[in-house]
């Protein structure tokens, strides 16, 4: 993992706290740091220039304040800065017309397929009845791929198969979405170099065939300095009016989207970060540029947490923890609703300076998995007191499991910490859930 | 299409047949397509390298260079590398003012991608390649070309369907083994990979064929669980035949910016790599991971996907990479 801009910048400026204005040595070795940085984030290096240029005018002469280091100033001005260039707020979608009509384009291998599938969960959760049609007709089965994947979202697909016009298919699909009353109407299309000119026609086409409120350019958030040119040559082709990113859920820094944004000036508004299709979410631009600087990303892990945190359940386990009636089921209960936000190191990942520790601590897993298995082979009396595990039990869950009997041991202790922990903290009323020993929020989090 | 010599190794006697007439318009010799597909992608690094005329003395020159690789892709430290080299020819004054920087850049760029083998090693019988890569880089369009390519070489192919989790991956595949005339496993949705793989070296044995392409899914190298699995595929198949995955390949898709570094390294970490493919050279992307992955990983590049059609797909050969990447032409 790439050390975050923040130890960067300590590193080079130092420690020191009050050193009063920033020295034009401190901002030229901050903006030499900042530059590499942001190459590693994959910042086209135009956009790159540019911004250093601005960053360095700022933090000349710039007061740091009482409580920073002249690290964390500049760090702040960077952030500042890249918020703004990735333009306030965020921006949703147009969705006008009837049907409103959404044009997903992109490169081979961006995601279009899937995140379509996305859209299309997404506006249906939002009360409108969404369709979507396939005009993918050259990749091999990418038609199946969007019936299945419309399947899992309980959206119509239509397709007319791989021998028709893609132009007349995203023509007649949108007569079949009036016809069948549908209200949005997603159109899949088929992923198209900028430099392959007949397939770029053919796009317009069907832009110009189904006159979209929006059209969507889907960016991996893996790519390079490319993106800039992709970006442009779709723009000079059909003007399009969004960016969605994809794969933020892998560990690279996005630095394209904030270059694409930067050039054309087109908004970024949705984000995706996984193969499920829950796995998406609206666009932040700071919480993007903390990703970028390596800084964590607090707000979305808070605010996944949240979502998945059933309110009763929470109340529930506050009133179990009260009665110290907190059991091994409901330790595998917390276990599950810190997995449902991602696996733990991507979790850990999305904590501002945990990064830099993680390369080291070996974050697994799999242990979750064994502490599972243990879990699930006790009875459901011994889960709700582990007190009447004796010798023959334990040998059998370990059996059960596959583990040891010492591991059984080890969990069971573990959750006599965590009651006793827990029973210490119940004169709280916290709205995060508790965490396992060991996987305690850093204090930032708390309260 | 290029002779089956010069993409794979070992193929021993195997009988390879006439290579058949190439379609109107795809003609024009290896070289030739290699610098077509890459000049589209290299025409702005061309036009930067070729307006220095360099002068080793002239900062500005340096910073145009440096410009120029880090546009490409090749990331600080293989770009701080390069230019280092450079900078110690100029030092013995190998670089007189005002000389083509060309050839000496791409005499470095070769340097540092030039490795081990590059060719396939199909000699085993039957030799497993396991394709791994994250998603969309082109994984299961490769296996797709590759077991066409080894139908020309000669060799008979069996095409395991180890993506068992994208809608309709399977499909995809069975599309592409019957274009390539491949026998084909195929998988249930969710079905264990592992035991697809397994099937897959079965079936080769059984019908004595010679070459297994075992496709995987697709995941980004943060997926504990996934890398775990992928793991766990390379040791059913390591379990099943000796020696086996002779070769597996890590797909890149070649727009792919700095985190290509970071998927090597993991992807390395959870099965040991024989080489990369590298895809989708033909758009505006430069491919400049490549050389930061060859640099820091020492995995050599196999072959390179430079555009749609089958005969797209392409024996790496790390001079000419370099070379047309520069788009200096046959030297």
């Amino acid at each position: 993992m790439l050390d975050s801009l923040s130890d960067r910048l300590s590193d080079a400026l130092g420690d020191l706290r009050s050193r009063g204005r920033l020295s034009e040595e401190d901002v030229n070795a901050a903006v030499r740091e900042i530059r590499l940085a942001l190459l590693e984030a994959d910042v086209n290096f135009d956009v790159v220039k540019s911004f250093t240029a601005t960053v360095k005018e700022r933090a000349l002469g710039a007061e740091v304040s009482e409580s920073l280091t002249p690290g964390q100033e500049v760090v702040k001005i960077v952030h500042e800065e890249l918020t703004s260039l990735m333009g306030g707020g965020s921006s949703k979608l147009e969705l006008k017309g009837q049907p409103a009509v959404i044009l997903v384009c992109g490169l081979q291998g961006s995601g279009k397929t899937t995140t379509c599938g996305k859209l299309a969960r997404l506006i249906a959760q939002q009360g409108k009845r969404p369709a979507l049609v396939a005009c993918d007709v050259y990749r091999p089965a990418a038609i199946q791929q969007l019936v299945t994947v419309g399947g899992q979202a309980d959206v119509p697909v239509y397709e007319r198969g791989a021998d028709a016009d893609p132009v007349e298919i995203a023509a007649w699909g949108i007569e079949q979405a009036k016809q069948e009353g549908r209200d949005v109407v997603i159109v899949d299309t088929a992923g198209r170099l900028t430099v392959d000119t007949e397939l770029m026609g053919e796009l317009v086409r069907i832009r110009d065939a189904v006159r979209p409120s929006d059209t969507l350019l889907v960016l991996d958030a893996m790519t390079g300095q490319a993106a800039v040119n992709t970006a442009q040559a779709f723009q000079e082709a059909i003007d399009f009016d969004g960016l969605i990113m994809t794969k933020l859920d892998g560990d690279a820094r996005g630095g394209a989207a904030l270059s694409v944004r930067a050039i054309t000036g087109v908004p970024i508004k949705v984000i995706t970060t996984g193969e499920k299709l829950d796995q998406v979410e609206e666009f932040h631009p700071d919480r993007l540029a903390s990703r970028i600087l390596g800084m964590g990303d607090v707000l979305s892990l808070i605010e996944r947490a949240e979502q998945l945190v059933d309110k009763e359940k929470a109340e529930e386990l506050e009133r179990k923890i009260r009665k110290s009636e907190f059991g091994l089921d409901d330790m595998l209960e917390q276990l599950h609703s810190i997995r449902k936000m991602g696996s733990l190191s991507s979790v850990l990942g999305m904590l501002p300076g945990v990064g830099k520790q993680l390369k080291n601590a070996n974050v697994d897993d799999a242990q979750l998995d064994r502490v599972e298995a243990i879990i699930l082979s006790m009875t459901p009396a011994e889960r709700r007191d582990p007190r009447i595990i004796n010798g023959s039990r334990r040998a059998r869950i370990a059996a059960g499991s596959g583990r040891t009997v010492t591991e059984v041991n080890a969990l069971i202790k573990q959750h006599q910490q965590m009651k006793k922990m827990m029973k210490s903290f119940a004169g709280g009323k916290g709205r995060m859930p508790k965490l396992p020993p060991g996987m305690e929020l850093p204090p930032e989090l708390k309260g | 299409m290029a002779d089956p010599a010069q993409m794979f190794s070992g193929l021993g006697d195997v009988a390879v047949p006439e290579p058949e007439a190439a379609p109107a318009g795809e003609g024009g010799g290896f070289f030739r397509r290699l610098v077509d597909g890459l000049s589209k992608s290299s025409r702005a690094l061309t036009g930067q390298i070729q307006q220095i005329a360099f002068d080793p003395d002239d900062s500005e020159a340096w910073e145009r260079l440096e410009e120029a690789l880090l546009l490409a892709d090749c990331g600080v430290p293989a770009t701080v590398e390069i230019i280092g080299r450079l900078e110690a020819r100029a030092a013995s004054g190998a670089l007189a003012p005002g000389a083509d920087l060309a050839p000496a850049l791409a005499e470095e760029v070769a340097d540092m991608l030039a490795g081990a083998e590059a060719r396939i090693d199909v000699s085993a019988r039957p030799t497993v390649i396991l394709m791994v890569g994250v998603n969309g880089t082109g994984k299961t369009t490769t296996v797709g070309k590759l077991a066409e390519h080894l139908r020309r070489a000669g060799l008979g192919v069996v095409v395991a369907a180890a993506d068992t989790f994208r809608a309709a991956a399977d499909e995809q595949l069975e599309a592409w083994a019957q274009r390539a005339d491949a026998d084909f496993v195929g998988s249930a949705h969710g079905q264990d990979p592992a035991a697809v793989a397994y099937d897959g070296i079965e079936a080769a044995v059984a019908r004595g064929r010679d070459v297994v392409l075992v496709d995987t899914a697709g995941r980004l190298q943060t997926q504990v669980g996934l890398m775990d699995e992928l793991a766990k595929i390379r040791r059913v198949i390591a379990g099943r035949l000796d020696g086996a995955p002779h070769e597996t390949l890590l797909v890149v898709d070649a727009t792919t910016g700095q985190n290509g570094l970071v998927q090597a390294r993991q992807f390395s970490e959870a099965t040991p790599l024989t080489g990369i493919v590298l895809t989708k050279l033909d758009g505006t992307a430069k491919g400049g991971i490549a050389l930061a992955i060859a640099r820091e990983l020492g995995v050599p590049i196999k072959l390179i996907g430079v555009g749609e059609t089958l005969d797209d797909l392409r024996p790496f050969d790390a001079d000419s990479f370099a070379r047309a990447l520069l788009g200096l032409g046959e030297g």
